[in-house]
């Protein structure tokens, strides 16, 4: 089933176009990666699709409906969540409390309990703060559920940023370079705690510059640069596609070495 | 105690604790009468305090919903034949309105340029009480009749230390149960990064405007108690400088502390008192410990206490 489909996206800042007739379907339960060098419209993708920025041409459909433009808690309801290539953390919140803030839209938001903390309110709370800490066990965080997020490292953050997204219960789940300034251990951590998002029937739309773990783990590839598509297939397509190895992979060299090992 | 102390809960029975307790050390009425003013002004703190300390949002205007409260009391049973009560009840519902229809335009604003928004309408307001003189006595003021609930003449600072005393701590309380619910943290959220809220299903401008309204709420409930108490009421009270006295209030004592706002109230009320001592240096004497407090205890005096009282254990 097709969750999320990105239609002839465009945009551009001030006569840079940042993105221009960006086509594609996403399926639910897949790893949908989207690649590409430095620059080339990744995160600016992202930032239209979840309502972050407005599109200057094309649609959004998320499990059918059309959902352009629509401001991001709109479409938190409709099951769309992601993560952020630079950290977008509560810095003065706990671990735990970053994650109940996901919990939001399952939360009864009743002010007038709220101000008086009627007993359904703690009840409340006790749940979300359990779940919050499944969450946090489901990415490995177990341990630092009462730290504060803002004394957390860069590795933990990234995977604090994947609990507080999954706690929204998406169906797509857009992940901007999950596993930045990770190291190989944590890579490989993160990489089977996408697996297993994936695995529960959610959509996930992975940005990554680690090729070895998009070519491991995608279902398919699509490949941007420069705001346009190159090309889009399963990983052993992408990897011999003349193009990509020219204008992608060629210029990084490291990177392709590592795609071909 | 350092956990009790930095548990919300833990803030509002301290504040209740220090409400029944003074009285036995405070002399005279002198001293229950600054008393009563500190817990009256730390009431509108605690308020701006949701508003800037947890939901980030800066307001230089709260003394124009001060204004409204205190002058509800004082026009309603004036002009309008309605008892103080009465009037205390519209006054507070009549800020909540305004900060409703003004905050959502003004809310989309951020940071300097919200601060010049609600600098706006606080001048604003307090420039209709000056001119509305008909109403409102013009730049002298006007009386304010005592309130009268049931044959009771609530006057005098021990009354007023009571009932400010007790409205204080119900007004932590609540503030208490809203930073530990799922509004607080939708407001805490905010204030981290709007982004990733929105994202998480945050309808942030909900949230920015009842923060807004709530505080509005509290300042009004504090302005309507000083002019009961003082029985008169002046443009003053709705003035830039009250204003500017509340974020100063909020600030020193520590944004996102409860109790912070409580010792903030007290500072800016009793150092004044005190330092007359110095006579012309007063207030020379005031912004110099201000800034002294400032440069040492950068989070406020509460927060930066606590922290101190953490590394040091
Ligand atoms: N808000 C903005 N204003 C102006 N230009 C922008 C804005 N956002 C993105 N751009 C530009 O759009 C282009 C694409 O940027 P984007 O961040 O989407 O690249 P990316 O593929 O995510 O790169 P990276 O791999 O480095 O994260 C860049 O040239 C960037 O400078
Ligand atoms: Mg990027």
């Amino acid at each position: 089933m097709t969750v999320l489909e990105a239609e002839d996206i465009g945009v551009s800042f001030g006569g840079l176009t940042a993105l221009q007739g960006v086509s594609f379907r996403v399926q639910a339960g897949e790893i949908f990666a989207i690649i590409g060098p430095n620059g080339a419209g990744k995160t600016t993708l992202f930032n239209i699709i979840s309502g972050i920025y407005v599109p200057l041409a094309g649609r959004v459909r998320l499990i059918g409906e059309d959902v352009t433009a629509f401001e991001p808690h709109l479409l938190a309801r409709r099951g769309l969540s992601r993560t952020f290539q630079n950290l977008q953390v509560f810095f003065r919140m706990t671990a735990a409390e970053n994650v109940m803030v996901g919990r939001h839209l399952h939360e009864r938001r009743n002010v007038i309990a709220h101000l008086f903390t009627l007993p359904s309110v703690l009840r409340q709370n006790r749940a979300t703060r359990q779940r919050a800490e499944e969450l946090l066990a489901f990415v490995g965080l177990a341990d630092l559920a009462d730290r504060a997020a803002g004394a957390l490292p860069y590795g933990a953050l990234k995977r604090l940023e994947i609990a507080r997204a999954l706690a929204t219960e998406p169906k797509v789940l857009l992940l901007d370079e999950p596993a930045a300034g990770c190291n190989p251990v944590e890579t490989e951590e993160v990489d089977a705690v996408i697996r297993r998002i994936a695995e529960q029937g959610i959509a996930v739309v992975l940005v990554e510059h680690d090729m070895r773990m998009v070519m491991q783990i995608s279902s398919r590839i699509h490949v941007l640069d420069q705001g346009r598509t190159l090309t889009e297939g399963t990983a052993a397509q992408v990897r011999t596609h003349p193009d990509v190895i020219a204008v992608y992979l060629g210029t990084q060299g490291t990177e392709a070495a590592r795609a071909h090992g | 105690m350092r956990r009790f102390a930095a548990s919300p809960y833990g803030v509002v029975v301290l504040i209740a604790v220090l409400v029944a307790a003074l009285p036995a050390v405070l002399p005279t009425t002198f001293y229950v009468r600054i008393a009563a003013l500190v817990f009256i002004f730390a009431l509108a703190v605690v308020g701006l305090n949701l508003l800037m300390g947890f939901a980030g949002q800066v307001s230089l205007g709260h003394a124009g919903f001060f204004g409204i409260g205190a002058y509800a009391v004082a026009i309603g049973p004036t002009h309008l034949g309605i008892p103080s009560w009465a009037a205390f009840v519209i006054g507070v519902a009549l800020a909540a309105l305004i900060a409703f229809l003004v905050g959502r335009p003004i809310l989309r604003l951020k940071g300097h340029y919200l601060a010049v928004a609600t600098l706006g309408l606080g001048i604003l307001i307090a420039m209709v009480m000056t001119n509305e003189a008909a109403w409102t006595g013009g730049p002298d003021g006007m009386p304010v009749p005592r309130l009268e609930l049931f044959g009771w003449r609530v006057r005098g600072p021990v009354t007023w230390y009571w009932v400010s005393g007790i409205t204080l701590v119900i007004g932590a309380w609540i503030a208490a149960n809203l930073i530990a619910s799922p509004t607080g943290r939708a407001f805490r959220a905010i204030h981290d990064s709007e982004t990733a809220a929105r994202v998480l299903g945050v309808d942030v401008a909900r949230y920015k405007l009842l923060a807004f309204v709530l505080s509005a709420a509290y300042a009004a409930v504090a302005g309507a108690y000083l002019a009961l108490f003082d029985g008169l009421v002046t443009p003053d009270s709705a003035g830039f400088l009250r204003s500017i006295e509340f974020v100063t209030m909020a600030v020193l004592g520590g944004l996102g502390s409860i109790f912070g706002s409580v010792v903030g109230a007290m500072i800016l009320t009793v150092l004044p008192q005190v330092l007359t001592v110095f006579h012309d240096y007063e207030h020379i004497a005031l912004g110099a410990i201000m800034i002294v407090f400032m440069i040492f205890l950068r989070a406020g005096i509460v927060p930066s206490l606590l922290t101190f009282l953490r590394r040091s254990s």
